[in-house]
């Protein structure tokens, strides 16, 4: 019984960053703060980046794929252009990680900045040039400043999130 | 340096290449396979549409279910903001009440008169505005995006480029029609543009959303002067609104117009959508 029940509880932990991910696409959530309007976070991005970069294993890409598809339908945007986004991220992320000798939060943060200023890039070309919609450059400027300042932080709370993780396995 | 430019290489091929212990697609053929529904959804490809909008409306339904819990929250948390606010709305209101009442007097004959006139010119719409009510499913506030997702869609009439209003103001047009759900571009989206007249002076001009809770006026005519709280009303131009449906006021901030509207576009929880129907002529019968 305890096997079962700490097989199962193991499964929820590692299963987490994906409920976390669709959790996100479904909702639309993006935390932007009522008072000011310009500040919003891209929560998908860091967990993402995060997770392609730490943890690759926890997340897979046709999951990856089907997330942008969501949140395409969520947010009204054309099909496909989230999950090109979403995609190329990822593959920047694995990019890093594969070059990366002695990952640190600080060259990861680094990293993050020039990853989602790439992808919001590819994001803003599609929709301005292809699909001809308005977008707000200022606030797609902000989001990625807000996105890129807001990693670290939850960069620390994953990690401090998935060493408790680890002890408990160990127990 | 040409190692350099071989780990560059491997390093981009293992990326985007090479698929993991679990993956069953690399990241380059699913990029390819994004990049193939967006060229699906340029190319407006139409025996798709079908399994589009039931796709849509799975995932607005799930979206509106995993939202539910927050919504709630969310709600309490405005209505207990709305009591401490309701002594003093209280207020204003027993004063405008008093006017209100005089002013509905004088809409009734002007209706009347108008119904009148419009005989008389014969240019009487053989259209009939049908009202729909329709609960708001998901109410996205996000910077990027304004819109709601209603819970009808065109198994009840709705159609693409309806207005959408709140009580008697216009608050934006439906974009997306599925089965079971629409969704409603608000006013104040960057995309919206909307024909409007302003009166007195029956100036007419586009109203553009801005992403914020006004709107600005764009190709209003040359020298023409507004003034603070002149109404803002659709002028039916684009023969897809009625006319005369009012929106917001003109508020002059650093020498530029804007339209203030008359909904708060962050509490809505119920709509109207206003459905065009041909007038049953009975003429031949």
């Amino acid at each position: 019984m305890f096997l079962i029940k700490k097989s199962f509880y193991s499964i929820f932990l590692n299963s987490i960053p994906i409920v976390i991910l669709f959790f996100l696409v479904f909702t639309g959530f993006d935390l932007s703060i009522a008072t000011v309007e310009f500040v919003s976070f891209n929560f998908v991005y860091i967990i993402l980046f995060f997770y392609i970069l730490k943890k690759p294993e926890s997340l897979g890409y046709g999951l990856i794929f089907f997330s942008g598809i969501v949140n395409d339908i969520v947010l009204g945007l054309p099909i496909g252009i989230s999950s090109i986004d979403f995609l190329i991220l990822s593959g920047i992320a694995s990019y890093f990680r594969n070059l990366t000798l002695r990952p640190s939060l600080l060259l990861d943060w680094m990293a993050f900045f020039p990853s989602i200023l790439i992808v919001n890039s590819i994001h803003y070309y599609i929709i301005k040039i292809i699909f001809e919609m308005d977008l707000s450059y200022f606030f797609l400027i902000m989001n990625c400043v807000f996105t890129f300042l807001a990693y670290p932080i939850f960069a620390i709370l994953i990690n401090i999130f998935n060493l408790k993780k680890l002890r408990n396995q160990n127990v | 340096m040409e190692t350099n430019r071989d780990d560059f290489v491997i390093a981009i091929r293992s990326a985007f290449l090479r698929k993991g212990a679990k993956q069953k697609f690399s990241l380059f053929v699913l990029i390819l396979i994004s990049v193939a529904l967006l060229s699906l959804e340029f190319f407006h490809i139409k025996p798709l549409n079908t399994f589009r909008a039931l796709t849509k409306d799975f995932i607005y339904r799930s979206s509106f279910i995993i939202n539910l819990p927050f919504q709630s929250i969310s709600k309490s948390i405005e209505e207990v903001q709305n009591h401490f606010e309701m002594y003093r709305e209280y207020g204003t209101l027993k004063k405008t009440i008093k006017n209100t009442s005089a002013i509905e007097n004088e809409i009734k004959f002007y209706k009347a008169e108008n119904r009148e006139l419009k005989k008389i010119i014969e240019e009487e719409s053989n259209l009939i505005d049908e009202i729909l009510v329709s609960k708001v499913l998901i109410d996205k506030k996000s910077p990027f995006l304004k819109s709601i997702i209603i819970n009808k869609g065109f198994n009840f009439g709705i159609e693409k480029g309806m207005a959408v209003l709140d009580g008697f103001y216009m608050i934006g047009r439906i974009t997306e029609v599925n089965y079971l759900s629409s969704r409603a571009l608000l006013i104040s989206d960057l995309n919206s543009k909307i024909p409007v007249m302003i009166e007195p002076s029956g100036a007419k001009a586009i109203m553009s959303g801005t992403g914020k809770n006004y709107a600005i006026l764009d190709f209003l005519p040359k020298n023409q002067k507004l003034e603070n709280d002149n109404i803002v009303y659709t002028s039916g131009s684009d023969g897809i609104f009625s006319a005369g449906i009012p929106i917001g006021k003109i508020k002059l901030f650093e020498k530029k117009y804007r339209v203030e509207f008359f909904s708060d576009l962050s509490q809505i929880n119920f709509i109207k959508v206003k459905l065009k129907k041909e007038k049953n002529s009975n003429v031949f019968n």
